[in-house]
């Protein structure tokens, strides 16, 4: 028994877990099976699985509870370039992934901010990345997944199963943040490229505006697709931005020299945030210079630039540990989606972050596409905005203003990020929650898994 | 589970009615929509007025009884409170000043003082301990008193107490450290409240509402230990080590 203090990348509402590590399915199963269940009164605090520990907020703790360490439950069992499926492990990284696929020619269909993340936790969270407008969610590409339920049994969730109760079990496990069971394995349908390299266009906005419009028309031309945006400049620079899109390069787009190897990747070096940063390394000054910094580095407009993998996807994979930048009291993400048509709504909020007085530095806007029929996958149709604050006073405030903005609009807030929102405030934003509940509840009627958001969500 | 923005989803106030309790409480209540809050106290008007008050804010308000001078209780209390959620800050806030003369010529009235003072916030904080471990997670506010950093003749049984007091909740919050759960030992000087009233306020008095203000800023941020106001920390830093011939003859 290890007794440990875990947070999540945002380092803000540590607890402190019993952590297990586990190395097989049926190490899992046993440590379920053999616990006792959460809502016992006077018994146990529940299991949950956790991998890298990337959501922001308290989505893989447990506090009082027990914690399975994921991440030594990592095989790549097979990879078949003919069908495109790779079946691995639930505790293999995505990172881990592109090493094992990109050779074969094969590239993972969807790929968060960062590659430090399970395959586990990528369905727990239904991630999405640059491309969601056009080829959806992680889950969508997970063909066949193996799901360790309350009483320690093993079941697989197939995509398109015609079985009913599987297929809500299967619903509810994509985007269900770990809690309707632990995923110890799953076959994800992969892409095929030609090269490791991407052809990006990258162009300014001159506000917020302008960045609307660009992303709305353009979109369908750019499998990739993602902008950046001040969020500490106002009046007329608000909202000012980089957009930058791009598809896989081709053989023949590639520079001579890299032809001969055009899978070629290196993931690149590693920097690292030493561990004490005085708070205040991210004020007002300093977020203003970045903001304005990061637009003005900025090519005005460039097309078609060859540029390598983590250039364009995980430029901050490069420095290990940079949410230490924020200080000891951390950081919050906030990450909303609204409809296309509340145009309004991105805009008051970008103006209401910016006139806060709290301070953001990195800022994305995207336009995501059709949603997928998991009840708790966050992925809508619109518009997705993230800032990342540094967590002082009034933010709670601030934040609570822009949540009734979501809420006004029809729109909600990404649980892989949330740290602070109510349940209340969750249930309004997720109104096929009550479906999730009574799926959860048939499978693990005492409330065997449990996380620290699920008891303040009330998930 | 305070959340990422340090808003607490519940408060436990071990001595209800407290002055000091209730202004931490109200000034969470005005921060966080929905706050939970359990006023453990003795039965009385002022509790219930102290529940409508935070109702009237928005708090769901839940009303225990607690008798500070049965140390055995305490336990049941404690988990009453937490039986149907976690406790995220718990303030313990029941104390006595007593009569200072009578409290060192009088056997009942100095052990109730030692009963009130420090045996129940024993028993209190071994409780919450208790739930703080179970939970892994849990802030501890306990309201100590700089009479406890070097008693004076005017009122040591009382300091005595304190510093008991102190010591515990102090070595507390070195023992739950590993355990997910944080203590934080308020120092307050004189405070403008009930328990006070009729004294000559000692200079740097402080209101109730001072001491909530510096309460939660502790607990927002890191800190183990905080001095209201802030100036008594160096103060009390310095009368800690004046002789004692000079000690015993400050105005104090």
């Amino acid at each position: 028994m290890s007794r440990q203090p875990l947070a999540g990348w945002g380092r803000t509402s540590p607890s402190t877990a019993d952590v297990r590590a586990v190395g097989s399915t049926d190490d899992v199963a046993r440590q379920v099976a053999g616990h006792v269940a959460d809502r016992v009164p006077g018994a146990g605090r529940g299991v949950l699985a956790r991998g890298l520990g990337r959501s922001y907020g308290d989505a893989a703790q447990n506090g009082g509870g027990v914690v399975l360490d994921m991440t030594g439950l990592a095989e790549v069992h097979a990879v078949d370039p003919g069908t495109r499926l790779v079946d691995v492990d639930a505790g293999v990284s995505l990172e881990r992934l592109i090493d094992v696929l990109l050779p074969r020619g094969l590239w993972v269909p969807v790929l968060p901010g960062t590659r430090q993340v399970t395959v586990g936790g990528a369905i727990a969270a239904d991630v999405h990345g640059k491309n969601h407008h056009v080829h959806g969610s992680f889950g969508d590409h997970v063909t066949s997944m193996e799901l360790v339920l309350a009483d320690g049994s093993v079941r697989t969730l197939r995509r398109g199963t015609t079985d009913p109760e599987e297929a809500a079990l299967r619903r509810a496990t994509v985007g269900g943040m770990g809690l309707t069971g632990v995923v110890t394995r799953a076959t994800i349908e992969c892409r095929r490229v030609a090269t490791s390299s991407m052809v990006v266009d990258t162009e300014r906005a001159g506000d917020l505006d302008e960045l609307l419009a660009v992303l709305a028309t353009d979109e369908d031309r750019y499998p990739y697709s993602v902008a950046w945006f001040d969020a500490v400049a106002t009046g007329g620079a608000a909202g000012r931005a980089v957009i930058t899109r791009g598809r896989h390069a081709e053989r023949d787009e590639l520079p001579a020299a890299s032809r001969a190897r055009p899978l070629a990747y290196t993931p690149g070096v590693r920097a690292a945030v030493p561990d004490a940063v005085p708070p205040g390394v991210l004020n007002r000054a300093t977020a203003r210079a970045f903001n304005a910094l990061y637009y003005r580095a900025a090519p005005r407009r460039r097309r078609t630039e060859v540029q390598d993998l983590t250039t364009f996807f995980h430029p901050l994979d490069a420095i290990t540990s940079w949410n230490r930048l924020y200080g000891p009291r951390g950081m919050v993400q906030y990450q909303l989606v609204v409809p296309l048509g509340a145009e309004d709504v991105v805009r008051r909020v970008v103006a209401d972050v910016a006139a806060s007085g709290h301070v953001s530095c990195l800022n994305v806007l995207k336009r995501f596409g059709p949603g997928n029929d998991s009840p708790l996958s966050f992925p809508t149709e619109g518009w997705t905005l993230a800032v990342d604050l540094p967590v002082r006073a009034g933010l709670g405030h601030l934040l609570r203003g822009l949540d009734e903005q979501v809420l006004d609009a029809g729109g909600r807030l990404y649980l892989a990020k949330d740290s602070r929102a109510d349940s209340a405030t969750l249930r309004r934003m997720y109104p096929r929650l009550d479906e999730f509940r009574a799926t959860r509840r048939r499978v693990d009627p005492d409330g065997v898994f449990v996380s620290d958001l699920a008891r303040r969500l009330e998930l | 589970m305070t959340d990422a923005v340090g808003d607490p989803r519940s408060l436990l106030l071990m001595g209800g009615t407290s002055e000091i309790a209730l202004a931490i409480a109200e000034r969470y209540a005005r921060r966080v929509p929905g706050l939970h809050v359990t006023l453990a106290a003795r039965p009385s008007q002022r509790r219930a007025e102290a529940a409508g008050l935070l109702s009237s804010l928005g708090c769901t308000v839940a009303e225990l009884d607690l008798d500070a001078e049965a140390p055995e209780t305490h336990a049941a209390v404690v988990e009453a409170a937490t039986a149907d959620r976690d406790v995220d800050v718990a303030v313990v806030a029941y104390g006595l000043l007593g009569d200072p003369e009578e409290a060192w010529t009088d056997v009942d009235a100095g052990v109730r003082l030692a009963r009130v003072n420090y045996v129940g916030p024993v028993a209190t904080g071994i409780a919450l301990a208790d739930r703080v471990r179970r939970q892994g997670h849990g802030t501890v506010v306990a309201l100590s008193s700089v009479a406890g950093e070097r008693p004076r003749r005017s009122n040591f049984v009382y300091g005595s107490t304190k510093a008991g007091f102190d010591a515990f909740y102090t070595g507390l919050g070195e023992a739950l450290r590993e355990h997910g759960g944080r203590v934080v030992v308020v120092r307050p000087g004189f405070v403008h409240s009930r328990m006070t009233a009729g004294l000559d306020p000692a200079p740097l008095a402080v209101r109730p509402e001072d001491v909530a203000q510096a309460v939660v800023a502790a607990v927002d941020g890191s800190a183990e230990q905080v001095w209201v106001p802030a100036a008594m920390r160096p103060v009390m830093s310095v009368l800690r080590h004046v002789p004692r011939r000079v000690f015993r003859r400050l105005p104090l």
